[in-house]
């Protein structure tokens, strides 16, 4: 008896999305990242296209994050230095971008000016030549005035910008149209909340296939689960035909983990959970490794071993 | 959902008139007006105004002028596919066949060979059934002999043939039982479409009775539909009957992403 083929045939494509531009393309970098582009879910090699393995974006900030010692320690002094820690990721992390986020202009922190943001990507572009994602500090006041100025600085070098949401898309469509770049959609885990960003981008004039949609990221034990199936179903929509949801998926693994009591306190208060030193880029690592089946495409990580593990994931699957 | 928009038919006076005379702006502004309003496929029916090949042929590159939608070449006559097909720049889709054998190994072949897809209506010999059981007798029938000419179920769109709900009023819940059968089939499941308006010839309530009856079609499996895609009450009832079916992700403007 013929055993029928039982492979899934999906009906339409992930857009291809491509950050980061060449001289001959008006930027600066020596090399472009592309993202996207699969006929299937994750890994499924025997069943469809996956022309572009995922990527790391190594986690950087103008300021150093508040984060646990064993992370700062793993990164070493770089982590003071925007372009050194940037130069590190590239060189020892062996990165594919640099995801830089411009934490100092918090305004309850350090409430950097946008001159000085935009001061910082210009040296973080000088000091690597792989493609740039940028971000804000989150405060959407702020990132209103920094946002402008760190894109101008980066005209022409095609950076994956963030984020657009509901209550600023106009703003981020503007100068991302102007100076050149692509757009991360932002949605707080809600599937709806994140088809309704990309309709308002589409309806501002912005091609979805220079979107990348990021639906927040939550670390193992905080709402996982909720954001993986999120991203599962987005997925499954996008390659079922639905165009709004069609967009390669970013993951800010780096960004949760390391403010979850897991990946921070070590063995005097979580009795039994192991030495923090290995449990937290462990838990970096397993965050990063699960949403890749989820169908992400671009994790931002920090602590070096994680991204180590993660790479040889990606090598071994994809 | 898949809209198929009916208005290129010679069973309407201006179109009827255009084809006559050779007008090509009636059937470009139709063409413009369904690709507008969001049609996936344009139907183009010459019906009795002529039986010559070409007639049918001068419709198509009139439609494909003005629109880049894939056409649904309305016509049972090989004769008209055989010239008609080729002229299709995208893979087409024919209307149609019957489940009865001769018929079905004349059209499947031209289908085949031009990885177009077709509309199965689900009679036979004896005419169209009247009760559920004979339509999916009919449309395993259908399904069964498309795949022996190798095309998939996603290239049959089965019509379960709607009739008026004033002269047969029975015959409704017979094909929404029906159509809730034909998903069963296969998986992929083949299409399910079908004729909107038939359910409300001779009515004074049509677009109503479309309606309505077009939502309970929809929570039967239905994923296709012949119908007037310029009534933006109708499409968008099928729209939200979608969601509700969860066949797509709800956003708050599910509605304008459709006509943008």
């Amino acid at each position: 008896m013929q055993i029928p083929e039982v492979i899934e045939k999906w009906t339409a494509p992930i857009n291809t999305v491509t950050i980061g531009a060449t001289k001959d393309q008006g930027g600066t970098r020596a090399k472009t990242v592309t993202v996207g582009g699969q006929t299937t879910l994750p890994f499924l090699t025997f069943e469809g296209e996956l022309p572009h393995k995922p990527v790391i974006a190594g986690f950087v900030a103008d300021t150093p994050p508040d984060w646990p010692d064993v992370l700062k320690q793993a990164i070493g002094k770089e982590i003071e230095s925007p372009t050194e820690w940037a130069q590190k990721c590239v060189q020892e992390y062996k990165v594919d971008l640099i995801n830089l986020k411009l934490i100092g202009a918090a305004p309850a922190g350090k409430d950097a000016s946008p001159e000085a943001c935009a001061k910082v990507v210009e040296e973080v572009l000088k000091a690597v030549d792989v493609p740039l994602i940028l971000w804000g500090c989150g405060d959407d006041e702020k990132d209103n005035l920094v946002l402008p100025d760190c894109s101008q600085a980066a005209k022409g070098e095609n950076c994956l910008l963030g984020s657009a949401k509901e209550t600023n898309y106009r703003t981020v469509v503007a100068i991302c149209k102007s100076d050149k770049h692509k757009i991360i959609a932002e949605a707080p885990v809600d599937i709806n909340i994140g088809k309704q960003v990309n309709i308002l981008l589409q309806d501002a004039g912005f091609d979805l296939k220079d979107v990348v949609m990021f639906q927040t990221t939550a670390a193992l034990g905080y709402g996982f689960d909720y954001v993986y199936t999120i991203l599962e179903r987005a997925r499954i929509a996008g390659l079922k035909g639905d165009k709004l949801m069609a967009c390669p998926q970013l993951c800010d693994v780096g960004g949760e983990v390391w403010r979850i009591k897991e990946a921070v306190v070590d063995e005097d208060v979580l009795p039994g959970w192991g030495k923090l030193a290995k449990r937290g880029p462990m838990w970096e690592a397993t965050c990063a490794s699960v949403y890749l089946q989820a169908g992400a495409d671009i994790l931002i990580m920090a602590h070096p071993e994680a991204i180590k593990n993660v790479q040889a994931t990606i090598e071994q699957f994809a | 959902m898949i809209f198929i928009g009916e208005r290129i038919n010679t069973g309407f006076k201006d179109v009827k008139a255009a084809v006559t005379n050779k007008d090509a702006d009636v059937l470009k502004e139709w063409a413009v007006k369904q690709t507008k309003a969001g049609a996936t496929y344009l139907d183009v029916n010459l019906g009795a105004v002529s039986s010559k090949p070409e007639d049918l042929c001068w419709m198509i590159e009139q439609v494909q002028a003005a629109s880049d939608l894939p056409i649904s070449i309305d016509t049972n006559k090989p004769s008209m596919l055989k010239e008609a097909v080729p002229l299709c720049k995208k893979p087409p889709l024919i209307n149609s066949t019957t489940a009865v054998d001769e018929k079905m190994e004349v059209m499947f072949p031209i289908v085949a060979q031009a990885g177009a897809s077709i509309i199965g209506l689900v009679m036979d010999e004896e005419g169209s059934p009247k009760s559920a059981d004979k339509r999916v007798e009919n449309a395993g029938k259908l399904l069964a002999k498309a795949m022996e000419f190798g095309i998939n179920p996603e290239q049959l769109f089965l019509d379960p043939i709607v009739m008026p709900l004033k002269y047969m009023q029975e015959q409704a819940r017979e094909i929404l039982g029906a159509a809730n059968q034909f998903k069963l089939f296969s998986d992929p499941p083949p299409h399910i479409v079908c004729g909107l308006s038939n359910i409300s010839n001779g009515t004074t309530k049509k677009k109503l009775i479309n309606r309505t009856f077009a939502v309970m079609l929809v929570a039967n499996g239905l994923d296709a539909v012949i119908c007037d895609v310029t009534d933006q009450d109708l499409v968008d009832a099928l729209l939200t009957a979608e969601l509700v079916m969860n066949k797509q992700i709800y956003a708050d403007g599910f509605i304008e992403a459709f006509r943008s």
